[in-house]
């Protein structure tokens, strides 16, 4: 946070960094065993980079946990590898591969693999008695994200229910809950995506380079442009190119479109997004188009 | 760029929906794949219109009744600020939910019907923005084109809702006559209406001075989380011990002499961290890290002020509650009370009186309040408390009550 001046006026960014960095920190206090879900994508780049700022000089006084889906963009788990080495944080790994190995979830018959996280990251919480878990959601998002609140109960079975919600008044959070429920947080709950790219460019904080413009061989399907890889191959018919793209979010594989763009830099992509007509779900999530309440529906059994 | 927070109340017939969306939509801050989203929605459902609610109504619930059950946050922003809406439902079934709203909201924005005038629904979300203490009340006279524009519909509704407001404690009162279905006095002035002087309701929001309704006076620092660095990793930090946390009021500033409560022991800032480097000064809504230059003891619930400007510290507290539970308050029951950094248990001693939110009036003989029901308590608390008036601060004036079985949070409070 810079100086502020006499005027005793904050910027938007600094009110929100310091409500994130209040709410970071009322969990560390109230919680015994919290754990904050790192992805390596842009929303949870910043909760971290809020995590470190909330406890400076000190370290993160929790692990981090990235539900892995096996499909993975290489410079994404280049990067979270990284990011959590110069933190010095511990890392957890969840993996959805090893769901399907144990028989806990079945592959789909599309191979999208989004929807089995549910179900590999409830186990993880239950087995390592995680009581407070931070995601990167924004309630500018999706239309059901904007009902969550900052603290969102959350059941023994992991199931939100949106019509129970404990009413959420000035900055005192209610974590209350008993052994085997949980809270999910959300610092970045009144974080819009342009005020992400915003202080990503203020604090020159280093995201995966998939986020910035770059060659990729992509082809077409449902009017998204899906990346050719070891897990994702054109059909028959599909409209094939090499295309100067890039990333709006980073997920699976199999259900992140790329969007056409040529923004190499923060002041690019910040203008870009000022000017943009979609949001970034609809832009390049496949996993959202699948109901009016796709999002409702996989948060109540306990998504992210 | 500052942050502006308001909060909204009224019912989808007074047009509330067509406001927000027409802010929304002529800012530039509905995309295409919504708007198609909603379009096709509306379609299937039969209407005639975009029905421009279901940009809110996020639940399947909500769409399916065609009604706003909960809080929705929407979110835009001008060259000049960034705005968060609280979408609060406007029926007395959901006083609970206009209150969560306006607890943290800068200016409330309450929607009259021309045609209709006041209504109970207005005074009663008046009351609420008054009781909450928002610092701005703008009242939309919305559907002006019904009544052909006319000055003295407007005139009359502006009357009689001053007199109204002299009952209440509302600091910053506007009003705008508007029709949110054709954008008069929205975003731009209204060319329909050449007798009105004031500005659009964009440009009020946006010019709104908001600054000085925090608490720049009574310095208050609830200690919210205590740093102090693992030693093995950096032996320069081996004695550092910081409080942190969000300043709640006044500004502090290094070389401050300060009070530590409920020890009492006196101290002087040593430095006012943060992650980005030492500041000069911290004041409301800062997170910020703080040190002492002598080494007393200081934990979480603790409060950090100035020896001559101190919060009452006390186990008996006078307050409004806003009751937000099904089950009912019990008077004389035990409760888990939340206040600042600090957590107690509490008993509501009594009830003195229950007011009706649409008539103010206080009645006596009631001896409980139900859900989204309001009166007046004294509470009892197993620890003291370090409190100022709601009036005076918003953030060391308000708590929670929290049922200690299921902890569902039953009640805000507002202390007098």
């Amino acid at each position: 946070m810079t100086v502020p001046t006499s005027t005793y006026e904050l910027t938007h960014l600094q009110s929100l960094e310091s409500e994130s960095i209040h709410i970071i920190r009322e969990v560390a206090a109230e919680f015994e065993r919290p754990v904050l879900l790192f992805s390596g994508g842009k929303d949870s780049v910043i909760m971290l980079h809020l995590a470190a700022k909330a406890f400076w000089p000190a370290r993160i006084p929790f692990p981090v946990m990235h539900v892995d889906t096996g499909h993975n963009f290489p410079e994404v788990l280049e990067f979270r590898d990284r990011a959590v080495e110069q933190l010095g944080v511990r890392l957890v790994v969840a993996s959805v591969p090893d769901s399907i190995a144990s028989g806990r979830v079945r592959e789909r018959p599309d191979g999208i693999r989004n929807p089995l996280q549910t179900v590999t990251l409830l186990d993880a919480i239950q087995e390592h008695g995680f009581d407070a878990v931070f995601g990167g959601a924004r309630r500018d998002e999706e239309k059901a994200r904007a009902k969550e609140r900052v603290f969102s109960f959350r059941d023994e079975f992991g199931q939100w229910d949106p019509k129970n919600q404990r009413p959420e008044l000035w900055s005192l959070y209610n974590g209350r809950h008993h052994k085997g429920e949980h809270i999910r947080v959300f610092p970045l709950s009144n974080w819009t995506e342009l005020d992400v790219w915003q202080y990503l460019a203020q604090e020159q904080i280093e995201l995966p380079s998939i986020y910035f413009a770059h060659q990729r061989e992509v082809f077409r399907r449902d009017n998204m442009w899906y990346a050719i890889s070891e897990f994702t191959q054109p059909r028959e018919g599909e409209e094939v190119a090499t295309l100067t793209v890039r990333y709006r979010t980073v997920g699976d594989i199999p259900v992140t479109g790329a969007v056409e763009s040529t923004a190499a830099s923060y002041d690019e992509v910040i203008a870009e997004t000022a000017a943009t007509r979609m949001t970034e779900r609809g832009a390049t999530r496949g996993d959202d188009r699948l109901s009016e309440a796709a999002m409702e529906d996989r948060k109540r059994e306990g998504y992210f | 760029m500052e942050l502006l927070r308001f909060a909204t109340a009224g019912s989808v017939d007074d047009g509330k929906s067509t406001l927000i969306g027409r802010l929304l939509y002529d800012t530039k801050s509905i995309f295409e794949d919504q708007l198609e989203s909603i379009e096709r929605t509306s379609r299937d459902r039969g209407d005639e219109q975009t029905n421009l609610a279901l940009l809110t109504d996020g639940l399947r619930a909500e769409r399916e009744q065609g009604i706003t059950i909960d809080v929705a946050y929407r979110y835009f922003a001008t060259p000049k600020r960034k705005f968060i809406i609280a979408d609060t439902p406007g029926h007395i079934q959901y006083t609970r939910n206009m209150v969560t709203g306006a607890s943290t909201a800068n200016l409330a924005l309450i929607l009259v019907d021309a045609r209709n005038g006041l209504v109970e629904q207005s005074r009663r979300h008046a009351f609420i923005a008054s009781l909450l203490r928002v610092p701005h009340l703008v009242l939309c006279v919305n559907k002006m084109d019904l009544v052909d524009y006319d000055e003295d519909v407007f005139n009359r509704i502006k009357n009689e809702f001053r007199q109204f407001a002299t009952k209440l404690d509302i600091g910053d009162l506007s009003f705008i006559p508007v029709s949110a279905l054709h954008g008069d006095n929205i975003v731009h002035r209204s060319e329909d209406m050449p007798w009105y002087d004031g500005t659009s309701l964009l440009h009020h929001l946006e010019e709104v001075h908001i600054a000085s309704d925090r608490n720049l006076i009574d310095a208050r620092f609830p200690v919210q989380y205590v740093i102090r660095p693992q030693a093995q990793t950096n032996h320069d930090l081996h004695d550092y011990r910081g409080y942190a946390g969000m300043v709640a009021g006044g500004v502090f500033k290094p070389g401050d002499d300060v009070v530590v409560l409920p020890s009492g022991l006196q101290s002087r800032i040593a430095a006012i961290d943060t992650a980005g480097g030492p500041v000069d000064e911290a004041f409301a809504p800062m997170s910020v890290t703080m040190r002492l230059t002598d080494d007393v003891d200081v934990s979480r619930g603790d409060m950090i002020c100035r020896p001559h400007n101190q919060p009452r510290v006390t186990q008996d507290i006078d307050a409004m509650l806003c009751w937000l539970s099904e089950q009912p308050l019990s008077v004389r029951g035990m409760y888990a009370i939340k206040h600042t950094t600090r957590n107690a248990r509490t008993q509501v001693r009594g009830l003195d009186y229950r007011i009706d939110v649409n008539t103010l009036h206080r009645d006596e003989s009631a001896d409980s309040l139900s859900l989204n029901e309001i009166g007046r308590v004294t509470l009892r608390t197993t620890q003291p408390l370090f409190v100022d008036e709601y009036r005076r601060n918003r953030t060391s004036g308000s708590f929670l009550l929290i049922d200690e079985s299921t902890g569902a949070t039953v009640a805000a409070g507002m202390i007098l």
